[in-house]
Protein backbone atom coordinates (compact mmCIF):
# COMPACT_ATOMS: atom_id res chain seq x y z
CA UNK A 1 0.00 0.00 0.00
CA UNK A 2 1.17 3.54 -0.87
CA UNK A 3 1.42 6.38 1.61
CA UNK A 4 -0.50 8.92 -0.47
CA UNK A 5 -4.33 7.54 0.13
CA UNK A 6 -5.94 7.14 -3.77
CA UNK A 7 -9.34 8.12 -2.83
CA UNK A 8 -10.04 11.16 0.00
CA UNK A 9 -13.15 11.93 0.81
CA UNK A 10 -13.49 15.21 3.03
CA UNK A 11 -16.68 16.42 4.68
CA UNK A 12 -18.56 15.61 2.26
CA UNK A 13 -22.40 16.99 1.83
CA UNK A 14 -25.15 17.31 -0.63
CA UNK A 15 -28.84 18.84 0.09
CA UNK A 16 -31.59 18.19 -2.35
CA UNK A 17 -34.46 20.86 -2.83
CA UNK A 18 -37.85 19.34 -2.55
CA UNK A 19 -40.90 20.25 -4.52
CA UNK A 20 -42.14 23.35 -3.02
CA UNK A 21 -45.13 22.97 -0.61
CA UNK A 22 -45.88 27.05 -0.88
CA UNK A 23 -45.31 29.75 -3.30
CA UNK A 24 -44.35 31.67 -0.24
CA UNK A 25 -41.71 29.60 1.36
CA UNK A 26 -38.66 28.43 0.46
CA UNK A 27 -38.82 24.82 -1.09
CA UNK A 28 -38.26 21.81 2.03
CA UNK A 29 -34.40 20.48 1.86
CA UNK A 30 -32.89 17.66 2.22
CA UNK A 31 -29.98 16.59 3.07
CA UNK A 32 -28.98 13.17 1.43
CA UNK A 33 -25.35 13.01 2.83
CA UNK A 34 -24.16 15.33 5.61
CA UNK A 35 -19.95 15.25 6.42
CA UNK A 36 -19.00 12.07 4.61
CA UNK A 37 -15.50 11.42 5.57
CA UNK A 38 -12.87 8.73 4.80
CA UNK A 39 -9.87 7.67 2.87
CA UNK A 40 -8.91 4.74 0.87
CA UNK A 41 -5.53 3.27 -0.05
CA UNK A 42 -4.50 1.12 -3.37
CA UNK A 43 -5.93 -2.51 -3.24
CA UNK A 44 -8.10 -1.54 0.08
CA UNK A 45 -11.87 -2.05 0.10
CA UNK A 46 -14.04 0.34 2.08
CA UNK A 47 -17.83 -1.02 2.87
CA UNK A 48 -20.21 1.61 3.06
CA UNK A 49 -23.68 0.20 4.55
CA UNK A 50 -27.29 1.74 4.72
CA UNK A 51 -30.43 1.13 3.34
CA UNK A 52 -32.53 2.86 1.20
CA UNK A 53 -32.33 7.02 2.28
CA UNK A 54 -29.24 6.57 4.17
CA UNK A 55 -26.96 8.15 1.15
CA UNK A 56 -25.36 5.56 0.15
CA UNK A 57 -26.27 5.90 -3.58
CA UNK A 58 -25.46 9.84 -3.31
CA UNK A 59 -21.87 8.90 -1.68
CA UNK A 60 -21.17 6.54 -5.06
CA UNK A 61 -22.73 9.78 -7.63
CA UNK A 62 -20.50 12.05 -5.87
CA UNK A 63 -17.61 9.94 -5.89
CA UNK A 64 -17.86 9.03 -9.25
CA UNK A 65 -18.09 12.84 -10.31
CA UNK A 66 -21.82 12.57 -11.62
CA UNK A 67 -22.92 15.20 -9.52
CA UNK A 68 -21.48 18.10 -7.18
CA UNK A 69 -21.44 18.28 -3.50
CA UNK A 70 -22.49 21.27 -1.92
CA UNK A 71 -19.60 20.84 0.51
CA UNK A 72 -16.86 18.86 0.88
CA UNK A 73 -14.39 17.58 -1.56
CA UNK A 74 -13.49 14.28 -3.50
CA UNK A 75 -9.79 13.57 -3.64
CA UNK A 76 -8.78 11.08 -6.09
CA UNK A 77 -5.07 10.49 -6.69
CA UNK A 78 -4.95 13.80 -4.55
CA UNK A 79 -6.73 15.58 -7.35
CA UNK A 80 -9.77 17.77 -6.18
CA UNK A 81 -12.89 15.89 -9.25
CA UNK A 82 -15.17 18.24 -8.63
CA UNK A 83 -12.41 21.51 -9.26
CA UNK A 84 -11.61 19.75 -12.83
CA UNK A 85 -12.29 21.22 -15.86
CA UNK A 86 -14.77 19.13 -18.18
CA UNK A 87 -11.77 18.21 -20.28
CA UNK A 88 -9.75 16.89 -17.69
CA UNK A 89 -12.46 15.29 -15.74
CA UNK A 90 -12.79 13.10 -18.97
CA UNK A 91 -9.26 12.17 -19.01
CA UNK A 92 -9.62 11.37 -15.42
CA UNK A 93 -12.52 9.44 -15.25
CA UNK A 94 -10.53 6.15 -16.61
CA UNK A 95 -8.78 6.28 -13.58
CA UNK A 96 -12.20 5.41 -11.62
CA UNK A 97 -14.89 3.13 -12.67
CA UNK A 98 -18.96 2.13 -11.12
CA UNK A 99 -20.65 -1.27 -10.97
CA UNK A 100 -24.35 -0.79 -11.23
CA UNK A 101 -26.77 -3.04 -9.55
CA UNK A 102 -28.87 -4.16 -12.37
CA UNK A 103 -27.51 -5.62 -15.14
CA UNK A 104 -30.25 -5.96 -16.96
CA UNK A 105 -30.28 -2.30 -17.10
CA UNK A 106 -27.26 -1.31 -17.26
CA UNK A 107 -26.37 -3.23 -20.74
CA UNK A 108 -28.02 -2.03 -24.18
CA UNK A 109 -30.31 -5.13 -25.03
CA UNK A 110 -29.66 -4.01 -28.60
CA UNK A 111 -26.20 -4.05 -28.67
CA UNK A 112 -23.57 -6.82 -28.62
CA UNK A 113 -21.55 -6.59 -25.22
CA UNK A 114 -18.45 -6.12 -27.05
CA UNK A 115 -19.97 -2.94 -27.93
CA UNK A 116 -20.87 -2.01 -24.21
CA UNK A 117 -17.45 -2.99 -22.74
CA UNK A 118 -15.45 -1.30 -25.48
CA UNK A 119 -18.17 1.89 -24.38
CA UNK A 120 -15.52 3.71 -21.71
CA UNK A 121 -12.62 3.49 -23.45
CA UNK A 122 -14.69 4.87 -26.50
CA UNK A 123 -15.58 7.65 -24.02
CA UNK A 124 -12.08 8.51 -23.01
CA UNK A 125 -10.91 8.96 -26.51
CA UNK A 126 -9.44 5.58 -27.29
CA UNK A 127 -10.20 4.08 -30.38
CA UNK A 128 -6.86 1.72 -30.47
CA UNK A 129 -7.24 -2.01 -29.97
CA UNK A 130 -10.72 -2.23 -28.93
CA UNK A 131 -11.07 -5.71 -29.82
CA UNK A 132 -7.92 -6.81 -28.08
CA UNK A 133 -9.21 -4.98 -24.97
CA UNK A 134 -12.17 -6.53 -24.80
CA UNK A 135 -11.30 -9.88 -25.08
CA UNK A 136 -8.51 -8.98 -22.32
CA UNK A 137 -11.39 -7.94 -20.03
CA UNK A 138 -13.91 -10.77 -20.70
CA UNK A 139 -11.24 -13.15 -19.93
CA UNK A 140 -10.55 -11.12 -16.62
CA UNK A 141 -13.96 -12.01 -15.31
CA UNK A 142 -14.28 -15.09 -16.39
CA UNK A 143 -16.10 -15.06 -19.52
CA UNK A 144 -14.84 -15.92 -22.99
CA UNK A 145 -13.53 -13.74 -25.78
CA UNK A 146 -15.70 -14.87 -27.94
CA UNK A 147 -18.75 -13.42 -25.79
CA UNK A 148 -18.17 -10.24 -27.38
CA UNK A 149 -20.53 -10.79 -30.08
CA UNK A 150 -22.87 -12.07 -28.68
CA UNK A 151 -26.23 -10.24 -26.99
CA UNK A 152 -27.29 -9.51 -23.14
CA UNK A 153 -30.34 -11.73 -23.25
CA UNK A 154 -28.36 -14.97 -23.84
CA UNK A 155 -26.43 -14.59 -20.45
CA UNK A 156 -27.79 -15.68 -16.71
CA UNK A 157 -27.60 -12.78 -14.19
CA UNK A 158 -24.31 -13.38 -13.21
CA UNK A 159 -22.78 -13.68 -16.40
CA UNK A 160 -24.16 -10.57 -17.08
CA UNK A 161 -23.12 -8.96 -13.72
CA UNK A 162 -19.46 -10.28 -15.05
CA UNK A 163 -20.25 -8.44 -18.06
CA UNK A 164 -20.64 -5.31 -16.16
CA UNK A 165 -17.10 -5.71 -14.48
CA UNK A 166 -15.69 -6.42 -17.45
CA UNK A 167 -16.86 -3.10 -18.47
CA UNK A 168 -15.58 -1.36 -15.22
CA UNK A 169 -12.16 -2.48 -15.59
CA UNK A 170 -11.25 -1.92 -19.42
CA UNK A 171 -9.67 1.26 -18.51
CA UNK A 172 -7.96 -0.17 -16.21
CA UNK A 173 -9.27 2.04 -12.99
CA UNK A 174 -7.27 2.34 -9.74
CA UNK A 175 -10.68 2.63 -8.23
CA UNK A 176 -13.67 0.51 -8.66
CA UNK A 177 -17.11 1.96 -7.04
CA UNK A 178 -19.82 -1.15 -6.77
CA UNK A 179 -23.45 0.27 -5.74
CA UNK A 180 -24.96 -2.93 -4.83
CA UNK A 181 -23.55 -5.17 -7.45
CA UNK A 182 -24.33 -8.31 -5.97
CA UNK A 183 -27.51 -7.46 -4.15
CA UNK A 184 -29.95 -8.73 -7.52
CA UNK A 185 -27.92 -12.18 -7.94
CA UNK A 186 -28.96 -15.33 -5.74
CA UNK A 187 -26.61 -16.51 -3.31
CA UNK A 188 -24.73 -19.01 -4.94
CA UNK A 189 -24.10 -16.84 -7.88
CA UNK A 190 -23.40 -13.83 -5.26
CA UNK A 191 -20.42 -15.47 -4.11
CA UNK A 192 -18.76 -16.17 -7.19
CA UNK A 193 -19.19 -12.32 -7.92
CA UNK A 194 -17.47 -11.21 -4.83
CA UNK A 195 -14.79 -13.85 -5.18
CA UNK A 196 -14.07 -12.29 -9.21
CA UNK A 197 -14.19 -9.29 -7.29
CA UNK A 198 -12.11 -9.95 -4.73
CA UNK A 199 -9.36 -11.56 -7.67
CA UNK A 200 -10.13 -8.44 -9.85
CA UNK A 201 -8.35 -6.55 -6.73
CA UNK A 202 -5.68 -9.09 -5.84
CA UNK A 203 -4.47 -8.89 -9.58
CA UNK A 204 -4.71 -5.46 -10.28
CA UNK A 205 -4.13 -3.65 -7.20
CA UNK A 206 -7.81 -1.86 -7.06
CA UNK A 207 -9.40 0.30 -4.60
CA UNK A 208 -12.61 0.05 -4.21
CA UNK A 209 -15.53 1.19 -2.11
CA UNK A 210 -18.52 -1.45 -1.79
CA UNK A 211 -21.90 -0.19 -1.27
CA UNK A 212 -24.92 -2.78 0.30
CA UNK A 213 -27.55 -3.11 2.32
CA UNK A 214 -26.17 -6.35 3.29
CA UNK A 215 -23.74 -6.18 6.43
CA UNK A 216 -23.06 -9.52 6.06
CA UNK A 217 -21.75 -9.33 2.42
CA UNK A 218 -19.82 -6.29 3.21
CA UNK A 219 -18.04 -7.85 6.03
CA UNK A 220 -17.09 -10.69 3.70
CA UNK A 221 -15.41 -8.21 0.95
CA UNK A 222 -14.55 -5.15 3.14
CA UNK A 223 -11.23 -4.42 4.90
CA UNK A 224 -13.11 -1.53 6.48
CA UNK A 225 -16.75 -0.13 7.20
CA UNK A 226 -19.18 2.91 7.33
CA UNK A 227 -22.60 2.22 8.47
CA UNK A 228 -24.82 5.28 7.04
CA UNK A 229 -28.33 6.69 8.30
CA UNK A 230 -30.40 9.65 7.22
CA UNK A 231 -27.33 10.76 5.59
CA UNK A 232 -25.21 10.61 8.47
CA UNK A 233 -22.20 8.31 9.49
CA UNK A 234 -23.55 6.70 12.39
CA UNK A 235 -20.39 4.93 13.16
CA UNK A 236 -17.06 3.21 11.01
CA UNK A 237 -14.16 1.22 11.64
CA UNK A 238 -12.72 -2.22 10.71
CA UNK A 239 -15.38 -4.55 9.41
CA UNK A 240 -14.24 -6.80 11.74
CA UNK A 241 -14.76 -4.57 14.91
CA UNK A 242 -17.84 -3.27 13.44
CA UNK A 243 -19.24 -6.37 13.14
CA UNK A 244 -18.38 -8.51 16.08
CA UNK A 245 -18.94 -4.86 18.31
CA UNK A 246 -21.70 -2.88 17.10
CA UNK A 247 -21.60 0.38 18.12
CA UNK A 248 -24.95 1.58 16.99
CA UNK A 249 -28.27 0.50 17.71
CA UNK A 250 -28.73 0.56 13.90
CA UNK A 251 -25.84 -1.70 12.97
CA UNK A 252 -27.32 -3.87 15.41
CA UNK A 253 -30.17 -4.28 13.50
CA UNK A 254 -28.61 -4.63 10.02
CA UNK A 255 -26.44 -7.64 11.92
CA UNK A 256 -29.21 -9.31 12.84
CA UNK A 257 -31.03 -8.98 9.36
CA UNK A 258 -27.68 -10.65 7.82
CA UNK A 259 -27.67 -13.63 10.33
CA UNK A 260 -28.43 -17.14 9.18
CA UNK A 261 -28.38 -19.14 12.19
CA UNK A 262 -31.32 -18.31 14.93
CA UNK B 1 -55.59 -29.49 6.09
CA UNK B 2 -52.84 -29.78 2.71
CA UNK B 3 -52.06 -32.71 1.52
CA UNK B 4 -49.44 -32.70 -1.60
CA UNK B 5 -48.37 -36.00 -3.33
CA UNK B 6 -46.30 -36.85 -5.79
CA UNK B 7 -47.13 -33.10 -7.15
CA UNK B 8 -45.53 -32.53 -10.51
CA UNK B 9 -46.31 -29.33 -13.10
CA UNK B 10 -45.10 -29.31 -16.71
CA UNK B 11 -44.90 -27.23 -19.17
CA UNK B 12 -44.67 -28.63 -22.19
CA UNK B 13 -42.01 -31.73 -21.31
CA UNK B 14 -40.12 -29.85 -18.76
CA UNK B 15 -40.86 -30.45 -15.48
CA UNK B 16 -40.92 -27.17 -13.39
CA UNK B 17 -41.70 -28.62 -10.37
CA UNK B 18 -41.07 -32.69 -9.91
CA UNK B 19 -42.95 -35.07 -7.61
CA UNK B 20 -43.65 -32.62 -4.59
CA UNK B 21 -44.88 -34.38 -1.21
CA UNK B 22 -45.73 -32.76 1.57
CA UNK B 23 -48.19 -32.01 4.09
CA UNK B 24 -49.71 -28.51 6.11
CA UNK B 25 -51.34 -28.87 8.92
CA UNK B 26 -53.08 -25.73 10.98
CA UNK B 27 -50.53 -23.67 12.91
CA UNK B 28 -47.53 -25.18 10.59
CA UNK B 29 -45.13 -22.85 9.52
CA UNK B 30 -43.32 -23.57 6.89
CA UNK B 31 -40.56 -22.02 4.91
CA UNK B 32 -39.34 -23.04 0.93
CA UNK B 33 -36.23 -22.06 0.08
CA UNK B 34 -34.56 -21.99 -3.29
CA UNK B 35 -32.85 -19.62 -5.50
CA UNK B 36 -34.30 -17.93 -8.54
CA UNK B 37 -35.62 -21.14 -10.92
CA UNK B 38 -36.12 -23.61 -8.11
CA UNK B 39 -39.85 -23.79 -8.02
CA UNK B 40 -40.58 -21.96 -4.89
CA UNK B 41 -43.00 -19.59 -6.76
CA UNK B 42 -44.77 -21.88 -8.91
CA UNK B 43 -45.41 -24.09 -5.99
CA UNK B 44 -47.20 -21.21 -4.36
CA UNK B 45 -49.32 -20.45 -7.07
CA UNK B 46 -50.30 -24.10 -7.11
CA UNK B 47 -51.51 -24.34 -3.77
CA UNK B 48 -53.40 -20.59 -5.03
CA UNK B 49 -54.50 -22.22 -7.86
CA UNK B 50 -53.22 -19.76 -10.19
CA UNK B 51 -50.90 -22.56 -11.91
CA UNK B 52 -53.01 -24.35 -14.16
CA UNK B 53 -53.46 -22.27 -16.77
CA UNK B 54 -50.40 -22.22 -18.36
CA UNK B 55 -48.81 -25.70 -16.90
CA UNK B 56 -50.38 -29.14 -16.32
CA UNK B 57 -50.59 -30.66 -13.21
CA UNK B 58 -50.50 -33.87 -11.84
CA UNK B 59 -50.01 -36.04 -8.86
CA UNK B 60 -52.70 -35.13 -5.87
CA UNK B 61 -53.19 -31.53 -4.61
CA UNK B 62 -55.61 -31.88 -1.92
CA UNK B 63 -56.95 -29.28 0.52
CA UNK B 64 -59.52 -30.46 3.52
CA UNK B 65 -59.64 -33.52 1.40
CA UNK B 66 -60.86 -32.66 -1.33
CA UNK B 67 -58.21 -32.91 -4.69
CA UNK B 68 -57.61 -29.79 -6.39
CA UNK B 69 -55.12 -30.56 -8.88
CA UNK B 70 -57.83 -30.63 -11.84
CA UNK B 71 -60.40 -28.49 -10.07
CA UNK B 72 -61.93 -25.98 -12.24
CA UNK B 73 -61.33 -22.43 -11.66
CA UNK B 74 -65.06 -22.21 -10.55
CA UNK B 75 -64.21 -24.22 -7.83
CA UNK B 76 -60.99 -22.45 -6.46
CA UNK B 77 -62.87 -19.08 -5.83
CA UNK B 78 -64.35 -20.99 -3.33
CA UNK B 79 -61.18 -21.67 -1.33
CA UNK B 80 -59.59 -18.96 -2.64
CA UNK B 81 -59.27 -16.20 0.04
CA UNK B 82 -61.57 -18.08 2.79
CA UNK B 83 -59.63 -21.04 3.01
CA UNK B 84 -56.20 -19.53 1.20
CA UNK B 85 -54.40 -16.37 0.15
CA UNK B 86 -51.15 -15.28 -0.35
CA UNK B 87 -49.50 -12.14 -0.13
CA UNK B 88 -47.21 -11.19 -2.92
CA UNK B 89 -43.93 -10.09 -3.53
CA UNK B 90 -43.99 -6.70 -5.14
CA UNK B 91 -46.75 -4.83 -3.40
CA UNK B 92 -46.95 -1.81 -5.70
CA UNK B 93 -47.31 -4.01 -8.32
CA UNK B 94 -49.78 -6.42 -6.08
CA UNK B 95 -52.25 -3.27 -5.22
CA UNK B 96 -54.51 -1.13 -7.70
CA UNK B 97 -52.91 2.42 -8.17
CA UNK B 98 -56.39 3.77 -9.36
CA UNK B 99 -58.39 2.33 -6.20
CA UNK B 100 -58.28 3.29 -2.41
CA UNK B 101 -56.73 0.41 -0.19
CA UNK B 102 -59.44 0.42 1.52
CA UNK B 103 -61.89 -0.28 -1.40
CA UNK B 104 -59.12 -3.10 -2.54
CA UNK B 105 -59.48 -4.67 1.11
CA UNK B 106 -62.82 -4.96 1.40
CA UNK B 107 -63.20 -6.43 -2.08
CA UNK B 108 -63.16 -10.01 -1.13
CA UNK B 109 -65.20 -9.42 1.93
CA UNK B 110 -68.01 -8.41 -0.22
CA UNK B 111 -67.42 -10.75 -3.25
CA UNK B 112 -66.96 -14.09 -0.64
CA UNK B 113 -69.29 -13.05 2.06
CA UNK B 114 -71.70 -10.86 1.25
CA UNK B 115 -71.18 -8.33 3.82
CA UNK B 116 -72.51 -5.06 3.85
CA UNK B 117 -70.65 -1.98 2.76
CA UNK B 118 -70.37 -1.19 6.14
CA UNK B 119 -69.40 -4.51 7.96
CA UNK B 120 -66.57 -4.99 5.47
CA UNK B 121 -65.51 -1.66 6.38
CA UNK B 122 -65.31 -2.45 10.31
CA UNK B 123 -63.60 -5.39 9.39
CA UNK B 124 -61.24 -3.77 7.60
CA UNK B 125 -60.88 -0.87 10.55
CA UNK B 126 -60.01 -3.91 12.85
CA UNK B 127 -57.40 -5.80 10.35
CA UNK B 128 -55.24 -2.88 10.11
CA UNK B 129 -55.20 -2.28 13.48
CA UNK B 130 -54.37 -5.82 13.64
CA UNK B 131 -51.62 -5.17 10.85
CA UNK B 132 -49.82 -2.26 12.94
CA UNK B 133 -51.58 0.44 10.23
CA UNK B 134 -51.56 3.55 12.14
CA UNK B 135 -54.75 5.82 11.65
CA UNK B 136 -56.36 2.96 9.72
CA UNK B 137 -59.40 5.50 9.57
CA UNK B 138 -57.56 7.74 7.56
CA UNK B 139 -55.20 5.11 6.02
CA UNK B 140 -58.57 3.21 4.28
CA UNK B 141 -59.28 6.26 2.42
CA UNK B 142 -55.78 6.20 0.57
CA UNK B 143 -54.27 5.20 -2.45
CA UNK B 144 -51.13 2.93 -2.42
CA UNK B 145 -48.77 5.41 -4.25
CA UNK B 146 -49.31 7.53 -0.57
CA UNK B 147 -48.03 4.92 2.00
CA UNK B 148 -44.48 3.43 2.53
CA UNK B 149 -43.46 0.35 0.98
CA UNK B 150 -43.74 -1.50 4.77
CA UNK B 151 -47.35 0.21 4.95
CA UNK B 152 -48.58 -1.21 1.67
CA UNK B 153 -46.59 -5.00 2.61
CA UNK B 154 -49.17 -4.32 5.35
CA UNK B 155 -51.97 -3.61 3.53
CA UNK B 156 -51.44 -6.52 1.40
CA UNK B 157 -51.26 -9.01 4.30
CA UNK B 158 -54.49 -7.19 5.70
CA UNK B 159 -55.68 -7.81 2.07
CA UNK B 160 -55.00 -11.64 2.35
CA UNK B 161 -56.39 -11.87 5.87
CA UNK B 162 -59.99 -10.18 4.93
CA UNK B 163 -61.60 -13.68 4.55
CA UNK B 164 -59.83 -15.33 7.67
CA UNK B 165 -58.03 -17.63 5.93
CA UNK B 166 -56.73 -21.07 7.19
CA UNK B 167 -53.42 -21.05 5.22
CA UNK B 168 -51.81 -17.81 4.30
CA UNK B 169 -48.55 -17.98 1.84
CA UNK B 170 -46.42 -15.27 1.43
CA UNK B 171 -43.64 -14.95 -1.23
CA UNK B 172 -40.77 -13.07 -0.90
CA UNK B 173 -43.07 -10.94 1.35
CA UNK B 174 -39.61 -9.20 2.85
CA UNK B 175 -37.50 -9.09 -0.72
CA UNK B 176 -38.32 -5.65 -1.33
CA UNK B 177 -38.05 -4.26 1.94
CA UNK B 178 -35.03 -2.11 3.98
CA UNK B 179 -33.94 -4.83 6.75
CA UNK B 180 -35.96 -2.73 9.73
CA UNK B 181 -39.05 -3.20 7.88
CA UNK B 182 -38.24 -6.84 6.72
CA UNK B 183 -38.02 -8.13 10.26
CA UNK B 184 -41.08 -6.37 11.70
CA UNK B 185 -42.97 -7.77 8.60
CA UNK B 186 -41.16 -11.61 9.39
CA UNK B 187 -42.41 -11.21 12.94
CA UNK B 188 -45.98 -9.71 12.19
CA UNK B 189 -46.63 -12.79 10.12
CA UNK B 190 -45.52 -14.90 12.61
CA UNK B 191 -47.56 -13.32 14.84
CA UNK B 192 -50.32 -13.50 12.97
CA UNK B 193 -50.05 -17.21 12.12
CA UNK B 194 -49.67 -17.92 15.93
CA UNK B 195 -52.35 -15.74 17.08
CA UNK B 196 -55.14 -17.05 14.50
CA UNK B 197 -53.79 -20.38 14.42
CA UNK B 198 -53.49 -20.32 10.85
CA UNK B 199 -50.78 -22.16 8.58
CA UNK B 200 -47.94 -19.81 7.17
CA UNK B 201 -46.10 -20.78 3.67
CA UNK B 202 -42.99 -18.51 3.94
CA UNK B 203 -41.39 -18.10 0.39
CA UNK B 204 -37.92 -16.41 0.42
CA UNK B 205 -34.75 -16.92 -1.29
CA UNK B 206 -33.52 -15.43 2.09
CA UNK B 207 -31.94 -18.22 4.52
CA UNK B 208 -32.10 -15.77 7.64
CA UNK B 209 -35.38 -14.62 6.70
CA UNK B 210 -36.73 -18.20 6.53
CA UNK B 211 -34.30 -19.05 9.79
CA UNK B 212 -36.06 -16.47 11.61
CA UNK B 213 -39.87 -17.06 10.51
CA UNK B 214 -40.47 -20.69 10.31
CA UNK B 215 -40.34 -23.63 12.26
CA UNK B 216 -39.56 -26.29 9.09
CA UNK B 217 -38.18 -26.07 5.96
CA UNK B 218 -38.59 -27.24 2.62
CA UNK B 219 -35.29 -26.31 0.44
CA UNK B 220 -36.19 -26.70 -3.57
CA UNK B 221 -33.42 -27.18 -6.38
CA UNK B 222 -34.81 -26.79 -9.89
CA UNK B 223 -38.10 -28.46 -9.34
CA UNK B 224 -37.45 -30.94 -6.68
CA UNK B 225 -37.59 -31.13 -3.19
CA UNK B 226 -33.88 -31.35 -2.38
CA UNK B 227 -34.36 -31.48 1.69
CA UNK B 228 -37.16 -31.09 3.82
CA UNK B 229 -37.17 -30.91 8.42
CA UNK B 230 -37.29 -28.58 11.35
CA UNK B 231 -35.65 -25.58 9.96
CA UNK B 232 -33.02 -25.20 12.93
CA UNK B 233 -31.79 -28.78 12.42
CA UNK B 234 -31.74 -28.23 8.76
CA UNK B 235 -29.51 -25.14 8.94
CA UNK B 236 -27.35 -26.18 11.80
CA UNK B 237 -26.76 -29.54 10.00
CA UNK B 238 -27.87 -29.82 6.43
CA UNK B 239 -27.96 -33.08 4.59
CA UNK B 240 -27.84 -32.68 1.02
CA UNK B 241 -24.85 -31.16 -1.29
CA UNK B 242 -26.91 -28.43 -1.81
CA UNK B 243 -28.22 -27.34 1.10
CA UNK B 244 -24.73 -27.20 2.18
CA UNK B 245 -23.52 -25.16 -0.79
CA UNK B 246 -26.17 -22.76 0.14
CA UNK B 247 -25.30 -22.23 3.58
CA UNK B 248 -21.75 -22.18 2.73
CA UNK B 249 -21.76 -19.63 0.08
CA UNK B 250 -23.55 -17.32 2.66
CA UNK B 251 -21.00 -15.31 3.78
CA UNK B 252 -20.48 -15.43 7.58
CA UNK B 253 -20.40 -11.88 9.43
CA UNK B 254 -17.93 -13.49 12.48
CA UNK B 255 -15.22 -14.42 10.41
CA UNK B 256 -12.48 -12.02 9.36
CA UNK B 257 -11.82 -10.69 5.54
CA UNK B 258 -8.24 -11.45 5.79
CA UNK B 259 -6.70 -14.55 6.88
CA UNK B 260 -3.19 -14.24 8.82
CA UNK B 261 -0.98 -13.75 5.74
CA UNK B 262 -2.87 -10.56 4.99
CA UNK B 263 -4.70 -12.42 1.52
CA UNK B 264 -8.72 -12.05 1.55
CA UNK B 265 -10.25 -14.87 2.23
CA UNK B 266 -12.40 -16.59 -0.61
CA UNK B 267 -16.17 -17.30 -0.32
CA UNK B 268 -17.14 -21.06 -0.52
CA UNK B 269 -19.41 -21.45 -3.69
CA UNK B 270 -21.29 -23.53 -5.44
CA UNK B 271 -19.92 -23.61 -9.32
CA UNK B 272 -22.31 -22.73 -12.06
CA UNK B 273 -25.63 -21.76 -12.37
CA UNK B 274 -29.23 -23.24 -12.39
CA UNK B 275 -29.68 -25.24 -15.38
CA UNK B 276 -32.06 -23.61 -17.51
CA UNK B 277 -35.79 -25.53 -17.43
CA UNK B 278 -35.07 -27.21 -21.09
CA UNK B 279 -31.39 -28.46 -20.17
CA UNK B 280 -31.91 -29.97 -17.00
CA UNK B 281 -29.77 -33.02 -16.34
CA UNK B 282 -30.75 -36.61 -16.61
CA UNK B 283 -30.89 -37.47 -12.71
CA UNK B 284 -30.08 -35.58 -10.43
CA UNK B 285 -30.50 -32.21 -11.02
CA UNK B 286 -27.96 -30.97 -8.85
CA UNK B 287 -25.35 -33.42 -10.80
CA UNK B 288 -22.45 -31.07 -12.54
CA UNK B 289 -22.84 -28.65 -9.62
CA UNK B 290 -22.51 -31.08 -7.20
CA UNK B 291 -19.06 -31.31 -5.02
CA UNK B 292 -19.38 -34.50 -3.65
CA UNK B 293 -21.01 -36.62 -7.21
CA UNK B 294 -21.17 -40.14 -7.46
CA UNK B 295 -21.25 -42.15 -10.88
CA UNK B 296 -24.91 -43.06 -10.25
CA UNK B 297 -25.75 -39.58 -9.86
CA UNK B 298 -25.96 -38.35 -13.48
CA UNK B 299 -28.14 -40.78 -14.88
CA UNK B 300 -30.48 -42.21 -11.82
CA UNK B 301 -32.29 -39.83 -10.36
CA UNK B 302 -32.47 -39.93 -6.10
CA UNK B 303 -35.61 -41.29 -4.04
CA UNK B 304 -36.56 -38.81 -1.51
CA UNK B 305 -36.09 -40.60 1.41
CA UNK B 306 -36.60 -39.98 5.37
CA UNK B 307 -33.34 -39.53 7.41
CA UNK B 308 -35.24 -39.29 10.72
CA UNK B 309 -39.14 -38.94 12.03
CA UNK B 310 -38.88 -35.67 11.12
CA UNK B 311 -35.94 -35.27 8.18
CA UNK B 312 -35.17 -36.05 4.95
CA UNK B 313 -33.05 -35.33 1.43
CA UNK B 314 -33.10 -36.56 -1.79
CA UNK B 315 -29.25 -37.78 -2.20
CA UNK B 316 -27.82 -40.66 -3.61
CA UNK B 317 -25.64 -40.30 -0.48
CA UNK B 318 -27.63 -41.08 1.97
CA UNK B 319 -29.25 -44.03 0.50
CA UNK B 320 -25.56 -45.57 -0.33
CA UNK B 321 -24.40 -44.63 2.94
CA UNK B 322 -27.76 -46.83 4.74
CA UNK B 323 -26.47 -49.71 2.13
CA UNK B 324 -23.15 -49.88 3.67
Amino acid sequence: MTDAPLLEVRNLTRRYKLPRQSLLRAPPVLTALEGAAFSLCAGETLGVVGESGSGKSTLARLIMAFERPDEGEVLFQRRDLHGLSSGELRRLRRGFQMVFQDPFGSLNPRRRIGWSIAEPLRASGETEHLGYRVAEALTQVGLHSADAGKYPHEFSGGQRQRIAIARAIITRPALLVADEAVSALDVSIQAQILNLLMDLQDDLGLGMVFISHDLAVVGSVCDRVLVLQHGKTLESGAALDVLRAPKHPYTKTLLKAAGVRP
Amino acid sequence: MIELANLSAHFGDAAALRDVTLTIQRGDQLGIVGESGSGKTLLALCLMGMASDSAHLTGRLSIDGRDMARASERDWQQLRSRRVAMVFQEPMAALNPLRRVGDTVMEPMLLHEGLSRGEARKRALSLFEEVGIPNPDQRLRQFPHEMSGGQRQRVLIALALACNPALLIADEPTTALDANVALRITDLLQRLAREREMALVFISHDLAAVARATDDIVVMYAGDMVERGPTAEVLNAPAHPYTKGLLGARPDPGVAVRDVKGKRRRLPTIPGAVPPLHALPQGCRFSGRCPVELPCCAAQRPVFSQTDQARGAACHLLTERRDD
